[in-house]
């Protein structure tokens, strides 16, 4: 296929929103480490000189992988796979240290971080999997081996310590589950969320009550049409409170204070305001901080480097997990908005992309993409403006890190090249 | 089912970020964030307050520096203790303490170590003070005062309170308002307007540059001098005649209506109020209940004002045309209402309107009050006709000076008396106390001084006022240049001037004349009562005076009024024909009068009511 025809068939609505995600981020890196003395922008020292290399390096990469066979990618899943855990496991010995995470291979100019490679070659590999011929998603084995794929790279890099970018992983779920996963599963993972965050916030007690009533409400409602018998119902009720049981025992001697504390105050279980200013002090900085230059931004924002908190260096980790923040302040509702907005557009795109798939390996990456991007969004957007813990995890396409934009570069445009084969596959 | 899941919940967590961030961003927003943005940093610019001066261009209130020893303690290295705390005179416990509240309060803002150091003090540390890194000396500026006199009139300067930040939002924690008097009602004039200049902090809270490069920045105005109308001589004077007595002096000049002087007894010095010593003196001053010195006399004590008030009550006759100057009106020691008789001290014997006033007969006010009313046919009429002329006096109401509001006083309207006695069941009988100015009428002292100034100006006068210029520029605010004309013709004026002038050649003050100037005056003598227990009492009179000088082309108008004084022309009379004396001749020819007046006070009077034992009143020795 020639250069000229993937140019035409390319999705350029896509690219179109990607170059503008990337843009934006990229402004914002450079209005959060904005200095009077250095705003040259092609000044290599400083960090929005280096991301603008990056943003070259990744357009190099995209050139790349649209010149690439389609075949190349499901040829070889299996091996780039191994290769990605064969690099985090490397890391053990080879890894570069950095802010105490050991996440880093240093190459002098440019620290490579292969937990972002593994993000794409996951998706790769669990597409190729699945739409293996021999695969049945409805068998236990094959539910297990898939399971195994994602589980793997996220228990390579939990002792980095990274958990964020561990929990990434699991997004590919949605992968299985849109290939048949029964419904089942889904429903005791967001059951048990449930009861988890329900008995923190109100105790157990609370929660046995709320179940009582709940299933008194459904012996009172549907007891003509539903047969419920009483034997399976209170198996689960005992299940469930017994998990509600264990739930404080695990919050309280399993979890490192750490934990307890970004939890604590995401669902707001201090009570004692004194505290909770004592809170927004020290474990609370970041989320209360970047809350407060998110409000200061009001509507229309303060302008363009104008970000007086932004400048004043008040949000930490400004141009990384909060680069957000930066929006917030200096570009108001009307800039969040527009973002949110960008991403919500894109993502849909690419589910239609995705649905519109002839070839299942293709559709199945295709909803790996979305998994792992949506993810990213929910939780550091979530975070940024104080709705979720803190839990360290980039934006993807904004946040400062070579790495990072590289492989979700690489991660999206592989996609964006198998559309462009779709009819090709069909012929 | 499978397929919508992923879509549905991208357009959930749209929305639920979207709800969030407008939550926070327009529902949480407000516009005065600049304020509380722990970013940007306001420093301010103070210029100097303006100085005060008298009318003759005397200094009252200037400026003095004072030195405040600042700390920053992150900054403090090893320092000799001993020896910087014998610099700067506190003991080494005590400075360890400051330095660990100002450890607390901020390592790295400045706090106050020692404030206010004097002058010598500053001298010896100021050249030691490189040795000591962290410290450093902050000049501030005091209100420093050339006279001991005139603190009610000045006022005081303190720091703005919750309720100033509240209502103004020029002022910012630690900065100085005019609390009082003339720095209270010019204060923006004064205070000029500070300098801001915006900068741009770190989370660390160091300076990182200016905010937007200075484009909200301003430079401070400086402070205007002001020249008030007080005659610094006179005023220190008259609170030097007030030893030991309660009242009020007020003088005026007829021709602008400007404050000459103005006195309250007992006061204070104004420079208690400043310094190291403030609180302590405030709280001494304001507490003591009793004297009072904090309330200002001048303009909030109301008091029946007495015998001057006859000769509003002459000129009301002569308006209506119920009276001529020569109708006479017998006095059998006394006059009858009803059956009762009410006493008189003139003597007894035919009175006309001259004799009337300059032997303050009160058989011929009360006469002369039953006859405007018997003008008209219902006593309503004939009270509303009155109140309307008293009014035109600046009696009764707000006299508008630019000094803190006062009482208003009281003239009696037919409402009050309708409140008191019921509709139509009175008549100017019950009334008749108000012909003789007691009763139902109250006045203050300026209200009194005003109203001799309206007599002598032959029907107008303006309004009191404080102010003559503002950095060398006269006033010209209508306000106060503009006249304000009585209800009385002019021409009824000159026998009611002539029976004040009487007073001092016949009447009850001519052994208060002064040699030379021929004045214009009236006694008075207010009866009064005070609750002892519960039970009303009657207390020595008051005694009242007014006066002005001289006659033909009047410079000065004044009213003195001293609580329990006795006689109008005791204590009242000899200080108004002092200070008139002082005015026009700036000296004093009368050295026994004066003498009496500076030693003779009235404490023993003003013991009385507290002394818990039977007392005696109006002792005619004295």
């Amino acid at each position: 296929m020639s250069g000229r025809s993937v140019l035409k068939r390319v999705d350029w609505l896509s690219v179109f929103i990607y170059v503008c995600l990337v843009f934006i981020g990229w402004i914002s890196i450079y209005s959060s480490t904005f200095t009077e003395d250095h705003n040259s922008i092609l000044d290599f020292s400083t960090l929005h000189g280096k991301q603008l290399f990056f943003i070259g390096f990744s357009f190099v990469a995209i050139i790349g992988v649209l010149s690439l066979e389609v075949n190349f990618y499901e040829r070889f899943a299996s091996i780039f796979y191994l290769i990605s855990m064969l690099s985090l496991l490397g890391l053990f010995v080879f890894g570069k240290t950095i802010a105490g995470a050991t996440s880093w291979y240093d190459f002098g100019f440019f620290n490579l971080q292969p937990s972002e490679l593994a993000k794409v070659t996951t998706a790769l590999a669990l597409a190729k999997y699945l739409s293996a011929i021999q695969t049945d998603i409805k068998r236990r084995k094959d539910q297990l081996y898939a399971l195994l794929i994602i589980l793997v790279p996220a228990i390579l890099i939990i002792p980095q310590p990274d958990p964020g970018s561990a929990l990434v992983f699991f997004a590919l779920i949605f992968v299985i589950f849109r290939e048949g996963l029964p419904l089942f599963y889904l429903v005791i993972g967001f059951a048990l969320i449930l009861i988890f965050v329900t008995t923190l916030m109100f105790g157990t007690l609370w929660v046995g009550i709320g179940l009582a009533a709940f299933i008194a409400l459904l012996y009172w409602f549907k007891k003509k049409r539903f047969k419920l018998s009483p034997i399976p119902v209170t198996l689960i009720a005992l299940g469930i409170m017994l998990f509600s049981l264990s739930v404080n025992f695990v919050f309280d001697s399993i979890f490192e204070q750490r934990h307890r504390d970004r939890i604590g105050l995401w669902l707001r279980l201090e009570k004692d305001v004194s505290k909770v200013e004592q809170m927004r002090k020290s474990i609370g900085y970041n989320t209360y901080q970047s809350e407060k230059a998110i409000e200061s931004g009001g509507f229309f924002g303060k302008g363009f480097l104008e970000g007086t908190r932004t400048k004043g260096n008040f949000v930490p980790e400004q141009h990384t997990d909060y680069i957000f923040s930066t929006i917030g302040e200096e570009w108001g509702f009307l800039g969040t908005a527009t973002v949110v907005i960008l991403f919500s557009v894109l993502f849909l795109r690419l589910i239609f992309l995705a649905e519109r798939q002839k070839n299942s390996f293709s559709r199945m990456y295709g909803y790996g993409v979305i998994s792992i991007l949506l993810v990213h969004y929910f939780i550091n957007i979530g975070m940024v403006i104080g709705m979720l813990p803190t839990v360290g995890i980039p934006l993807p396409f904004f946040s400062y890190g070579g790495s990072g934009l590289l492989f979700f570069t690489i991660l999206l445009f592989i996609f964006l090249k198998m559309d462009t084969n779709r009819l090709k596959e069909n012929a | 089912m499978r397929k919508i899941l992923l879509s549905a919940l991208v357009i959930l967590i749209g929305l639920l970020f979207l709800s969030r961030l407008s939550y926070l961003q327009i529902f949480s927003f407000s516009k005065d964030q600049v304020l509380e943005d722990p970013a940007i940093k306001a420093i301010y610019d103070y210029p100097e307050r303006g100085y005060i001066y008298d009318r003759n261009d005397d200094l009252l209130v200037g400026n003095d520096p004072a030195y405040d020893v600042m700390v920053i303690p992150r900054e403090v290295k090893a320092l000799d203790t001993l020896e910087f705390c014998n610099l700067l005179g506190i003991d080494q416990e005590k400075f360890k303490e400051k330095l660990r509240k100002s450890r607390i309060y901020s390592p790295r803002l400045p706090s106050v170590l020692v404030p206010q150091l004097s002058k010598q003090d500053y001298a010896r540390l100021q050249e030691k003070m490189r040795k000591y890194t962290g410290f450093y000396i902050q000049k501030r500026s005091l209100r420093y005062y050339d006279t001991p006199s005139a603190a009610n009139v000045l006022g005081y300067i303190s720091e703005v309170n919750e309720g100033d930040l509240a209502n103004n939002k020029y002022y910012v924690q630690g900065e100085l308002k005019g609390r009082t008097g003339v720095e209270r009602f010019y204060e923006k004039t004064l205070r000029g307007r500070k300098g801001v200049q915006y900068i741009q902090k770190d989370r660390f809270n160091r300076d990182i540059g200016p905010y937007k490069n200075g484009a909200l920045d301003t430079l401070p105005e400086q402070g205007k001098q002001i020249s008030i109308t007080i005659d610094k001589q006179l005023q220190e004077y008259g609170e030097r005649l007030m030893n030991g007595k309660r009242g009020g002096i007020v003088a005026l000049e007829p021709a602008t209506g400007e404050i000459l002087s103005m006195i309250s007894g007992p006061t204070y010095e104004p420079s208690l109020l400043v310094g190291r010593k403030r609180s302590k003196n405030y709280t001494k001053l304001y507490n003591d209940t009793i004297a009072n010195p904090t309330w200002d006399r001048s303009i909030h004590a109301q008091q029946p004002p007495g015998s001057p008030f006859k000769t509003l009550n002459a000129l009301i006759a002569l308006e209506e045309r119920v009276m001529t100057p020569s109708s006479t009106i017998k006095c059998s020691n006394g006059f009858y209402v009803g059956r009762k008789k009410r006493g008189c001290h003139c003597g007894g014997g035919i009175r006309d309107m001259n004799k009337g006033i300059y032997l303050s007969c009160n058989a011929y006010f009360a006469g002369t009050f039953r006859k405007i009313f018997e003008k008209f046919n219902t006593t309503d009429a004939a009270m509303d006709v009155w109140e309307k002329h008293m009014k035109s006096f600046g009696l009764g109401n707000y006299l508008g000076y630019d000094l803190p509001f006062g009482q208003k006083g009281r003239i009696p309207d037919k409402e009050y008396y309708d409140k008191w006695y019921g509709d139509n069941r009175w008549s100017s009988s019950y009334i008749i106390s108000n012909a003789i100015g007691q009763g139902e009428i109250l006045a203050t002292p300026v209200q009194l001084a005003n109203m001799t100034a309206a007599i002598a100006n032959k029907g107008f006068y303006f309004t009191p006022h404080i102010l003559k210029k503002i950095d060398g520029e006269a006033i010209t605010d209508p306000k106060y240049t503009a006249p304000k004309v009585t209800t009385i013709s002019k021409e009824h004026f000159a026998p009611v001037i002539q029976g004040m002038a009487d007073v001092y050649t016949k009447g009850t003050a001519r052994w208060l004349q002064i040699p030379g100037i021929k004045i214009a005056g009236k006694t008075g003598t207010a009866e009064n009562f005070t609750k002892i227990n519960g039970v009303r009492t009657q207390l020595t009179d008051h005694s009242v005076f007014v006066a002005f000088a001289p006659v033909e082309n009047p410079k000065i108008a004044i009213a003195v009024y001293i609580e329990n004084g006795y006689y109008g022309s005791r204590y009242a009379g000899h200080i108004a024909s002092l200070m008139i004396e002082k005015y026009i001749k700036k000296e004093i020819t009368r050295t026994d009068l004066e003498k009496r007046m500076l030693d003779k006070t009235l404490e023993n009077e003003y013991a009385k009511p507290f002394s818990g034992v039977p007392f005696k009143i109006n002792e005619y020795v004295w």
